[in-house]
């Protein structure tokens, strides 16, 4: 039996309310809300994040890690190995990217399944447009990991039934490397052939699981082109109750994160259900891929750290002006201090552990020491602490790409303290004796060299954020 | 082993020290030809009368040259040194220890820095290569979280201590007002430094020192050898250096109330120098107010109050110009204003200035003709991550 052993979706905490985009750019929006990824968040990190959430609950280390995007940080070099360098994989653990297009997610899952060993599958994504267009306002960011390996490697939450691939060649959208937004053919021929692609992809797969439609319990149908999408969830002739919520109003359609985030929500709505319930994941994209599911009696159990509808429900808005300078769409003034130096890549490869991984040091003193000394003997890894706000202050002077700087003095529980940079806060919201916890960001990027460290946020708890 | 000092061994028989401000006109050659040529006036020497140079800079040159060119120097020692903000005192120490040493018979101490031409307001450290870990703070906000840590520990509230800080600068104001080599020559109300908008936690600009090119320089001799130069000569009584191995910023145990290090290198000044009641034995103090909550913690880690009553003797005036021990009465960093390599050779010109009775009667200090000792603390670095540096010099 091989399927998925777990997972972790990831929606970035800040949202763009759709109705204030008309009033700035003049048409688009809608209504709603969608994700949007801090000015320090890029696709490796919503990738670590998720990441993060699906190997907590993960029976086994993954040997292969894809990371799944179409809004790479980098061409040229692979962004998996700053994603597996933050999780602290083994080096033996083969890392590799999957870029350019929603598709490279569905192929990254087909690997996934088709592997014999245990594979971590990363969708992570940036989506956005032109001021007033319909991807800014469609779109969403996050991301989604799945852990997929078989039942040797533990309980298998939910069975791979069937999976099918239609390639199809055709110009639905594009966009030449370095433009900052697709382009689009005229809708009603994408709609046309993604209508006939998902309907025989579906079928397909449904065959291969020897299953009837009406078996299905949720079809979730992902895809870049709204109307195709919706087109193919209603031919499919099932009841709207049994089609997955795109989540197009909370989150927007997260692209290369969208097919796992939907895969996530489905399966943890499924928790309180009995097993043998069928899922079929629909990915719309150049072509169509299918993924037949069955729930097994071991998802009852299964724990999500985070589960997708609480942190849709969390979050705070973040305004247009603010989100059109994170996306670099609004120049505005940078701080008068000088920029920050590129970060040597020497220094860095030798500080892997401590720079990506978080790991400091513990001495015969049994202080925690970040950085890590060379005197101490104990590596400590600190990535999962939590802790506490001692002090703080902001920074209205300091270089930042998104000023203030807010910084705390934190201190972990069980040891190690550390003065860091708060994210995903409000300056004047933050209190001492506030709880932390730890996030791989992209604190610059200067030279075209992405400065990838780690901040600390608000902790989660049960009841969301702290 | 031991930490023992050359109490009463070398002297200082001359001094410069050049207007602090925007200079845009003058280069860093220039500064050094001001500050050096009063000093060699000052003693009545000569440039080539001098044995051995240590240059102070933090970053305005690289090397000895950088004073030996200018100055134009034959056949002549020149030693660059830095220590973060404390790099001017570190010159002085370097060039006592050498005349201490008996390798040479006069040397001279210089610091110089040329901050304004950097065209970004601060002090701007040059990046050395490193894995992008480093926090990008400004020095603003890291000392602006003293402020409230001092507040919570005893028991000052947030209106409270923001009078008390405002009382600090308006003190160092005023002095600087009266000071013609000061960068500001303003006077500022409590009230209106109040009023000031926050930049980095609670300080505001005004809480800030003042950012200024400048050169200041001295001239020592063995002690013995004093009165061929001056009457008056700075008998040096303590040198002390400490710096820090930056635990502060991985101890649970630090609470921000405290600098360790500048503790330190007081416990060893006055023991070198046998001062065991500083606010009753010092004339005047120059301290290392980059910020003025930097200030009001040093009053208590150079022994100058009890811990958690500083912010009482600031509101009492202790530290005034008339008060009973005068702190920073040059006007200080915050408006005599702060080019590194330099600052630490500014307060002991200041020191200079009072104990000999050369400051003019409108700056003069209180305790002038009563006491005969001053102190001159100088730091770099953080809270928890510093350098500090403490000296004391006397009259004979």
């Amino acid at each position: 039996m091989r399927g998925i052993l777990s997972w972790g979706g990831y929606v970035p905490h800040h949202r763009l309310d759709r109705r204030a985009i008309a009033t700035v750019a003049g048409s688009g929006g809608g209504s709603g809300a969608r994700s949007v990824a801090a000015y320090d968040e890029d696709a490796v990190t919503l990738g670590v994040a998720a990441a993060r959430l699906a190997l907590a609950e993960s029976p086994a280390e993954p040997k292969t890690l894809w990371l799944a995007t179409t809004d790479p940080p980098y061409l040229d070099r692979t962004n998996a190995t700053a994603v597996h360098a933050a999780l602290r994989l083994d080096r033996t653990v083969a890392a590799y990217d999957a870029v350019g297009s929603v598709r490279s997610a569905a192929g990254a899952l087909r690997a996934a399944v088709q592997a014999r060993e245990p594979v971590l599958v990363v969708g992570a994504d940036l989506r956005g447009g032109l001021p007033g267009g319909p991807d800014e306002s469609a779109g969403g960011d996050g991301a989604a990991a799945i852990v997929v390996g078989g039942d040797e490697d533990g309980p298998v939450l939910a069975e791979v039934l069937a999976t099918v691939s239609v390639t199809e060649e055709f110009l639905d959208r594009w966009r030449l490397p370095g433009e900052p937004a697709s382009r689009l053919w005229e809708e009603r021929f994408g709609e046309t052939r993604y209508s006939a692609l998902g309907a025989e992809a579906l079928k397909l797969a449904l065959s291969e699981a020897g299953a009837g439609a009406a078996a299905v319990r949720y079809l979730a149908v992902a895809g870049l082109h709204g109307k195709a999408v919706r087109a193919v969830a209603a031919a499919s002739g099932l009841p709207a109750e049994r089609i997955a919520d795109r989540m197009e109003s909370t989150v927007g359609n997260a692209g290369a994160a969208q097919p796992g985030l939907l895969l996530a929500a489905t399966l943890e709505r499924l928790r309180a259900e009995p097993p043998g319930q069928l899922v079929v994941l629909l990915v719309l994209a150049d072509g169509a891929d299918a993924l037949v599911l069955r729930t097994t009696g071991a998802l009852a159990a299964y724990r999500p750290a985070r589960p997708v509808a609480a942190q849709v429900a969390a979050g705070a808005p973040v305004g247009y002006g603010t989100y059109l300078a994170w996306r670099g769409m609004l120049r505005v003034e940078p701080p008068r201090r000088p920029e920050p130096a590129r970060p040597s890549s020497s220094a860095a490869n030798r500080n892997l552990g401590w720079k990506f991984g978080l790991v400091g040091s513990r001495g015969d003193d049994d202080l925690v020491r970040m950085p890590p000394s060379p005197l101490d003997a104990a590596a400590v890894p600190m990535a999962a602490a939590t802790g506490t706000i001692v002090t703080f202050t902001v920074d209205r002077l300091a270089y930042s790409p998104s000023p203030p700087i807010v910084f705390a003095v934190v201190d972990f529980d069980g040891g190690g303290r550390l003065p860091l940079e708060l994210t995903d806060v409000r300056a004047d919201e933050v209190r001492i004796g506030d709880r932390v916890e730890l996030t791989f960001r992209r604190l610059f990027t200067a030279e075209g060299v992405h400065n990838y460290f780690w901040k600390a946020r608000p902790a989660w708890t049960a009841e969301g954020e702290a | 082993m031991g930490s023992h000092g050359i109490k009463d061994r070398v002297a200082i028989v001359g001094m410069g020290c050049t207007r602090f401000g925007e200079r845009w006109d003058k280069g860093v050659d220039e500064l050094l030809l001001e500050a050096t040529g009063e000093a060699f006036a000052s003693a009545g020497v000569g440039k080539q009368d001098v044995d051995a140079y240590w240059l102070g800079t933090a970053q305005s040159g690289m090397s000895g040259m950088t004073l030996s060119r200018p100055l134009r120097l034959r056949d002549r020692p020149v030693t660059r040194v830095e220590n973060y903000c404390a790099t001017g005192s570190e010159a002085l120490r370097q060039a006592a220890y050498a005349v201490a040493s008996g390798a040479y018979d006069i040397a001279m101490a210089v610091g110089v820095e040329k901050v304004k031409d950097s065209g970004y307001q601060g002090l701007n450290a040059f990046p050395i290569p490193a894995d992008g870990t480093q926090r990008t703070l400004t020095a603003a906000a890291m000392f602006s979280m003293v402020a409230p840590a001092y507040g919570r520990r005893y028991g000052v509230s947030d209106e409270e201590m923001r009078v008390v800080l405002a009382r600090i600068a308006s003190k160092n104001h005023a002095n600087g007002a009266r000071n013609p080599r000061a960068q500001f020559r303003k006077e500022m109300s409590v009230e209106r430094l109040c009023a000031m908008p926050a930049v980095a936690g609670g300080l505001s600009v005004f809480d800030c020192a003042g950012v200024a090119d400048g050169a200041a320089a001295a001239i020592v001799v063995r002690a013995e050898d004093a009165h061929r130069y001056t009457e008056q000569p700075l008998l040096i009584k303590a040198l002390s250096f400490v710096a820090g191995d930056g635990s502060g910023l991985a101890d649970p145990g630090y609470d921000y109330t405290t600098f360790p290090e500048v503790a330190a290198t007081a416990r060893d000044a006055y023991a070198q120098a046998g001062v065991t009641a500083p606010a009753e034995e010092l004339a005047m103090a120059e301290v290392h107010d980059c910020f003025t909550p930097t200030e009001l913690v040093l009053m208590e880690d150079l022994g100058f109050a009890e811990r958690g009553s500083a912010w009482k003797q600031v509101l009492a005036g202790t530290y005034d110009l008339d008060g009973a021990l005068p702190v920073n009465p040059d006007g200080g960093l915050k408006s005599f204003g702060h080019p590194v390599g330099a600052s630490g050779l500014r307060m002991l010109f200041e020191a200079w200035l009072q104990l000999r009775g050369e400051a003019p009667p409108e700056r003069r200090i209180s305790t002038y003709g009563s006491r005969s000792l001053a102190l001159t603390h100088n730091l770099g670095g953080y809270p928890g991550d510093m350098v500090s540096f403490v000296s004391i010099v006397g009259l004979p």
